[in-house]
């Protein structure tokens, strides 16, 4: 690493991330004070200022759980127990990474085909367009119950009605990036492969396809993270046994909120692993275009 | 005036350059073109009586708006005559761009940035159906004749504006079409890249003889390459002159200095004024 990275990046993130910890302890004692001097200190009142702060970052339900308690709360779902047991947090993760992953297929294929037709026939872009905007306008917590009831009573439980409330929110950014994207080619590229007397198919692989990849790669970022979303959202009505969405929903049950921010925590940090693999997977792909 | 004016006519007097008439390529018959607008429709083409033979340079040559680029696209199918007759090879240009007789260069190099030279190159090869073995050994080929020996595998992004507008020259020249259309292939190039690339036109058109309609702004550089010359005007569009070159097929830069060149220069001057004035 250079001396110039390190003053461009490492110096400004850390600080911001040392302030941010800062902020976040002061905030968990201030909101945890009242609890801790009800429950936790003794009554008589003989306790100092620092068995006060102790108190208030070491409770076992607190309003705001220090950062070190659900890092700890973290490590100890991942070594102590068996990757099998309900109580590891990877367990539970996976469940939901490949019901969003699954999902974000699903969303990918629905999208594609959508904008190949949109962009090959001017009656299906009048007609479907105005749904596809439309669909979005529902809220997903509307949209998942239902669709979980109906897949249910067809027997159909498990990794696919999560996938499929995934899919809802993942094809909407893929379709919209995509249409622009077969849109992209200029009248000048058009007309030569006019020139050349080419079909649609051939025009469409080796002109419009290609056009559309730098349009569609932020699309996927959008659509993973929302695919993300959508499956835990999927994983709360139902009361589902496994999944960060259940362990979010266990958590408020039992107002057990360690337990909530590990499941948040173990969330982001599934959102920020899928979209870093999008954009490895956009270097790879558009290694050879020309840098930005 | 000593050169033989071909004017308007198909079948008359032999042209004295070349030694027996060639078999008609491009003929356009009272070809009429008409952009509808709400106001007032513009007459893009009127009456153009033109006949363009196997193994001509043609260059078309006017001040803008004067239709020579609305006629070249005509020709090649990218726009539709409104009246008149059009024939090429003796189909309408729809047929014979399904045929694949065209090879069009535009202003604007028109490569793909995901594709390399050499895949640009082989990609009419490619929509024709042709082994992609095959392809590569003519697209090296044609590169090779462009002096881009060596740039297969680098992006058009790499290469200067010249480079890229001889790689577009080398992908129309690959699949060896009938008839190459050139639209104003190097008018945004420096003067002295300009006067290379013509050189180097020149040169592959003596090799091969193909029928080449090439559209310009340059005097020097039409009277430099062509053997006939279709001076245009605007308002409507139309055909003014066409002037047949005295000069010899083979040529050198050397040959602008001559009195000839000067002569041909001054002819095809005094016929774009002429069109000028008329209004």
């Amino acid at each position: 690493m250079s001396i110039n990275t390190y003053r461009q990046h490492v110096i400004p993130v850390s600080v911001i991330v040392v302030f941010g910890l800062l902020f976040w302890y002061c905030l968990t004692v201030g909101l945890n004070a009242s609890g801790a001097i009800a429950r936790v200190l003794p009554k008589d009142g003989s306790w100092s200022y620092n068995d006060l702060i102790h108190a208030t970052l070491s409770m076992s339900r607190p309003i705001l759980p220090a950062p070190h308690q659900i890092i700890q709360d973290i490590w100890v779902s991942l070594t102590k127990w068996s990757i099998s047991s309900p109580r590891n947090l990877l367990l539970h993760t996976w469940v939901t990474a490949s019901a969003a992953l699954t999902g974000f297929g699903m969303g990918v294929a629905l999208g594609l085909l959508l904008a190949v037709c949109i962009v090959h026939s001017k009656t299906l872009d009048k007609a479907l367009l105005p749904w596809i905007v439309a669909s979005q306008t529902v809220p997903v917590l509307a949209i998942a119950p239902i669709v979980l009831i109906i897949l249910g009573s067809l027997g159909i439980t498990g990794l696919l009605p999560k996938a499929v409330i995934a899919m809802y929110l993942c094809f909407f950014p893929v379709t919209v990036a995509m249409v622009q994207g077969l849109r992209s080619p200029q009248r000048l590229e058009m007309e030569l492969l006019h020139t050349y007397a080419t079909g649609k198919v051939d025009t469409f692989w080796l002109l419009r396809l290609p056009a559309s990849l730098p349009f569609l790669f932020p699309a996927f970022r959008v659509a993973i993270a929302s695919g993300l979303v959508g499956t835990m959202v999927a994983e709360l009505p139902t009361g589902a046994q496994a999944g960060l969405g259940a362990r979010l929903l266990t958590g408020s049950y039992y107002g057990n909120t360690v337990q909530i921010w590990s499941a948040l925590v173990m969330a982001s940090l599934l959102g920020l692993l899928l979209t870093a693999m999008v954009s490895l997977i956009e270097r790879l792909v558009m290694r050879t275009r020309r840098p930005v | 005036m000593k050169h033989s004016l071909q004017l308007l006519t198909t079948e008359s007097s032999p042209v004295q350059t070349e030694p027996a008439l060639t078999r008609p390529v491009i003929v356009a018959r009272n070809a009429n073109l008409i952009y509808p607008a709400a106001d007032k429709p513009v007459h893009a083409l009127h009456d153009i009586d033109l006949t363009i033979r196997q193994g001509e340079f043609v260059s078309l040559i006017g001040p803008s708006g004067c239709g020579k680029t609305t006629l070249l696209r005509a020709i090649a199918d990218l726009e539709s005559i409104t009246s008149g007759e059009l024939l090429v090879n003796d189909m309408t240009p729809s047929e014979a761009r399904l045929s694949g007789a065209y090879g069009y260069v535009f202003q604007a190099p028109a490569l793909f940035p995901w594709r390399t030279v050499l895949q640009n190159v082989v990609l009419p090869l490619q929509i024709q159906g042709k082994m992609a073995a095959e392809a590569e050994e003519i697209g090296r080929e044609q590169l090779a004749r462009v002096g881009l020996t060596g740039f297969e595998g680098k992006y058009p992004w790499q290469l200067s504006g010249g480079m890229q507008q001889r790689v577009s020259i080398a992908r129309a020249l690959g699949f060896k079409p009938k008839i190459l259309m050139m639209d104003e292939p190097f008018g945004a190039l420096d003067e002295i890249t300009r006067d290379n690339l013509n050189q180097q036109l020149q040169d592959l058109w003596c090799e091969e003889q193909r029928t080449v309609v090439f559209v310009t702004h340059s005097i020097s550089e039409a009277v430099y390459l062509s053997t006939k010359i279709v001076v245009m005007s605007p308002r409507p569009g139309r055909i003014v002159k066409i002037i047949d070159s005295t000069l010899p097929r083979e040529r050198t830069l050397g040959l602008r200095d001559t009195p000839e060149f000067m002569q041909l220069a001054h002819e095809v001057r005094e016929a774009l004024a002429e069109g000028h004035h008329e209004h």
